[in-house]
């Protein structure tokens, strides 16, 4: 199951013991304790040292397993009410170019390519943006449209409704594939 | 766009107890959702860096985090790679919304489930170790729903949550 390999463990001291990413990882999952010292805590956990904890999770923020470390907002309740996800039907041969201008924009959250379903769906973009109000996201939105000339791409907008449902991901099984 | 920039507040000093709440708040929700110091003392640096007490920031952090404005702190992964996910939309009766939410809520594997404005009105993102176990789970939720889903893998990731500016 574990298949992430320690590389650094040949150089560890003996009295090091090695200790998986995978139990790190479903750790730091659950978030950091928030007390003085949040790597020490995990550390005792695992049985290992506060500074291997540390390199541990900076090796995974400079490989690009970690695509961020810090706080997680729940935007609904910032009172970022109105959260829309945004699909876009664009010619095959665009669909990067437009994703490359889109995903600049500070109020873009994700941005991704998804396979059409023909015929019940032929939007192949998403984008995310959270805005306080409808009206805020939609005259957002209206602008990025006009300034970039994709009047002709057919989109469509859906906010959301109802959570029934919404937590961070957490894992038993850790799997890593690159 | 500039969201490396970091501490955009480093001079903060609050003058008097009235502000100091909300402008601590302001500072740690918008320049802490990366670049989270890897010091062991992560909250004394950035109790330093805001001018402000460690004490009085772990505390405000901890009634963010009651009040539910901040979920954790801690790692976004790339999506795909220390598990897999998948997205997936249905179109269910309106009658029917809430009973089969219910049903797609009651597996461990689903994290994210919407209700949104389309005539596809149900979203949920399944994860799980491989794409087999994903798939046997949507499978088995088409079965018990009688609910025919579309399955919406990422093909490309242009752009991850890397944080969200509160300032737009």
């Amino acid at each position: 199951m574990l298949t992430i390999i320690d590389h650094s463990s040949a150089k560890m001291a003996p009295e090091k013991r090695v200790f998986s990413d995978s139990h790190l990882i479903s750790l730091i999952q659950l978030g950091l304790p928030l007390t003085e010292r949040p790597y020490l805590e995990i550390a005792r956990k695992l049985g290992v040292s506060e500074h291997q904890v540390i390199t541990r999770i900076s090796n995974m923020i400079e490989t690009g397993l970690i695509k961020r470390l810090g706080i997680i907002v729940r935007h609904h309740e910032l009172g970022y009410r109105a959260n829309a996800m945004i699909v876009w039907n664009i010619p095959d041969d665009s669909v990067h170019k437009v994703a490359d201008l889109m995903k600049e924009y500070p109020f873009v959250t994700l941005c991704y390519r998804r396979p059409r379903r023909l015929p019940d769906w032929p939007y192949n973009l998403f984008c995310m943006i959270h805005g306080r109000d409808r009206e805020g996201v939609i005259s957002l939105l209206e602008d990025m449209i006009a300034v970039n000339n994709w009047q002709d791409y057919p989109y469509d907008v859906l906010f959301s409704k109802r959570r029934f449902k919404q937590r961070g991901a957490s894992v038993r099984k850790v799997r890593v594939v690159f | 766009m500039d969201r490396k920039s970091q501490n955009k507040f480093p001079d903060s000093k609050a003058q008097d107890d009235e502000v100091i709440y909300p402008y601590l708040e302001e500072c740690l929700l918008n320049n802490y959702q990366r670049n989270f110091p890897l010091d062991k003392r992560p909250f004394d640096k950035i109790a330093s860096d805001l001018s402000c007490d460690p004490v009085q920031l772990l505390s405000t952090l901890k009634k963010l985090q009651e009040e539910g404005t901040v979920s954790r702190i801690g790692p976004v992964f790339r999506p795909n790679t220390i598990n897999k996910s998948l997205l997936a939309a249905m179109k269910v009766p309106e009658g029917k919304l809430l009973e089969i939410a219910e049903i797609i809520n009651g597996y461990e594997e689903v994290n994210h489930n919407y209700e949104r404005e389309h005539h596809f009105n149900l979203w949920f993102v399944v994860h799980g170790p491989d794409e087999n176990h994903i798939n046997n789970v949507l499978d088995e939720i088409e079965e018990r729903t009688g609910i025919m889903l579309i399955r919406l893998p990422i093909l490309d990731a242009y752009h991850i949550d890397l944080g969200f500016d509160l300032r737009c």
